[in-house]
């Protein structure tokens, strides 16, 4: 049986929502970052007892697995000594030509690791939660990457955390190019909701030679992806529009299932 | 139902939303992660009053969408509108048989989620979606009927650690006793 005190709640709860839902974007910023720092404390907790365990899981492991994994990494850092040396020449040269052409001089990359700390709970967006802030320098509309490729840019910035919105989300599209031999360029967007490592890539020309395991990687056009950023592979491709236009599915470069680290790559 | 109850609801409104953010086991497996705002909500309609019903709809809301990409204030409505129908409507379900919370979880579980989406293109937002969604849906609606009954037995058990019980009335009444032999 309905009451007045029903109807009284219900008449409260529709015009709280309508107001919340009518205020501006910056006051739902701040009153996100006031409510989001409830949990604060159980974000603690939760790293607390990660380290926890990942330091239970190191004191485990046997001696000799650590001492052979200790002789992989040294090996992989002296390959990646040789790599950084011959980068740094190649590095230099490339300053030089660009100073004897006239270019504009390209400024090193300056990047910040984050932590990923919350995911997104609900199935129709693809956004993390990284623990760096404003107070790290964060803005909004930064380049986040892992060594594996790009992952996304951040959409919201708090004080202590960012939110990062994925490539394959639908408020994250990347002007890219294909390394095929013509260049091709097109724009990764959303593919489906449930596979969120593969992705579309759209407005591909229509005489576009595609293969699979091509490489795409960002175009540096729309002024937030710097040029050259790995974004994944092509799978398959097929006509769409009346053929009016090329569509490619795209297997991303880094796992965004896996991932508990990433790069925010600094202005 | 005591202050204590609300409360437990209320935390475990916040730990539900947390754990949702925190751990993407399920999501890895299942390719959706399981809501259980809207099991709680039905806990919270049948077992609770109306201020903890509305609490709940309210705060878990809030924090739901504090901790995603949703508009604030968007997942308020779907879980008030499923708690006031079961609310208003609770004297009509059995709500101590299994089967009848996994039913009404189910139902919650199904419909929030689709109000919730209508909403979202209501509000000229543009959520993801595609055919993989309805096995989303699915997930999130058999999660949900899951977890109600599993909701129920925890504050059950909550319930009996935490309060008195309230002794049952007997049936004997002096007035009416039946006396033999003479005085």
């Amino acid at each position: 049986m309905i009451r007045r005190p029903h109807y009284l709640a219900l008449i409260l709860v529709v015009f709280l929502a309508l107001v919340l839902l009518n205020l501006p974007g910056h006051a739902v910023m701040r009153l996100k970052l006031a409510i989001g720092s409830v949990f604060v404390p159980l974000l603690g907790l939760s790293n607390s007892s990660h380290q926890l365990a990942g330091e239970a899981s190191e004191r485990l492991l046997p001696r000799s697995e650590l001492l052979k994994e200790n002789e992989t990494l040294r090996r992989e850092q002296q390959q990646h000594r040789f790599e950084s040396l011959q980068t740094e020449e190649t590095t230099r040269e490339n300053a030089r030509l660009r100073q004897l052409l006239g270019w504009e001089q390209k400024a090193p990359w300056k990047l910040k690791l984050a932590k990923i700390i919350l995911r997104e709970p609900a199935n129709w967006w693809r956004t993390v939660q990284i623990d760096l802030g404003s107070r790290d320098g964060v803005r909004v509309d930064l380049p986040v990457l892992t060594p594996a490729g790009l992952v996304g840019r951040t959409s919201a910035v708090s004080l202590t955390r960012s939110q990062v919105v994925l490539v394959g989300d639908r408020s994250c599209k990347v002007a890219a190019i294909i390394e095929n031999e013509t260049r091709d360029a097109g724009i990764v967007e959303a593919a489906g909701p449930l596979d969120n490592s593969l992705l579309t890539l759209s407005y591909i020309s229509k005489d576009a030679i595609l293969k699979p395991g091509q490489r795409v990687v960002t175009s540096g056009l729309g002024g937030i992806f710097p040029k050259g950023i790995p974004i994944g592979k092509i799978v398959d491709s097929r006509q769409v529009e009346y053929g009016l236009y090329t569509e490619a599915r795209v297997q991303m470069a880094a796992n965004p299932g896996a991932l508990e680290e990433v790069w925010v790559l600094m202005p | 139902m005591t202050t204590l109850n609300s409360i437990l609801v209320l935390v475990a409104t916040f730990l539900a939303v947390f754990w949702e953010a925190a751990f993407d086991g399920i999501r890895h497996f299942l390719g959706a992660q399981i809501d259980l705002l809207p099991a709680l909500m039905v806990y919270a309609s049948l077992c609770c009053g109306l201020a903890t019903m509305t609490a709940v709809a309210v705060i878990g809301g809030l924090l739901f969408d504090t901790l995603s990409a949703n508009p604030l204030g968007i997942t308020i409505l779907p879980l008030f509108v499923c708690g006031f129908v079961l609310y208003s409507q609770r004297e009509l379900v059995l709500r101590n048989q299994l089967f009848a919370q996994a039913v009404i979880g189910l139902a919650a579980s199904a419909i929030v989620p689709l109000l919730t989406v209508l909403l979202l293109l209501t509000c000229s937002t543009a959520p993801l979606l595609g055919w993989g969604s309805l096995w989303q849906w699915l997930v999130m609606a058999l999660g949900g009927a899951m977890a109600t009954p599993v909701i129920f037995q925890f504050f059950e058990l909550f319930d009996r650690a935490l309060n008195y019980r309230r002794t049952a009335e007997t049936s004997f009444r002096p007035d009416r006793e039946i006396r033999r032999g003479r005085k």
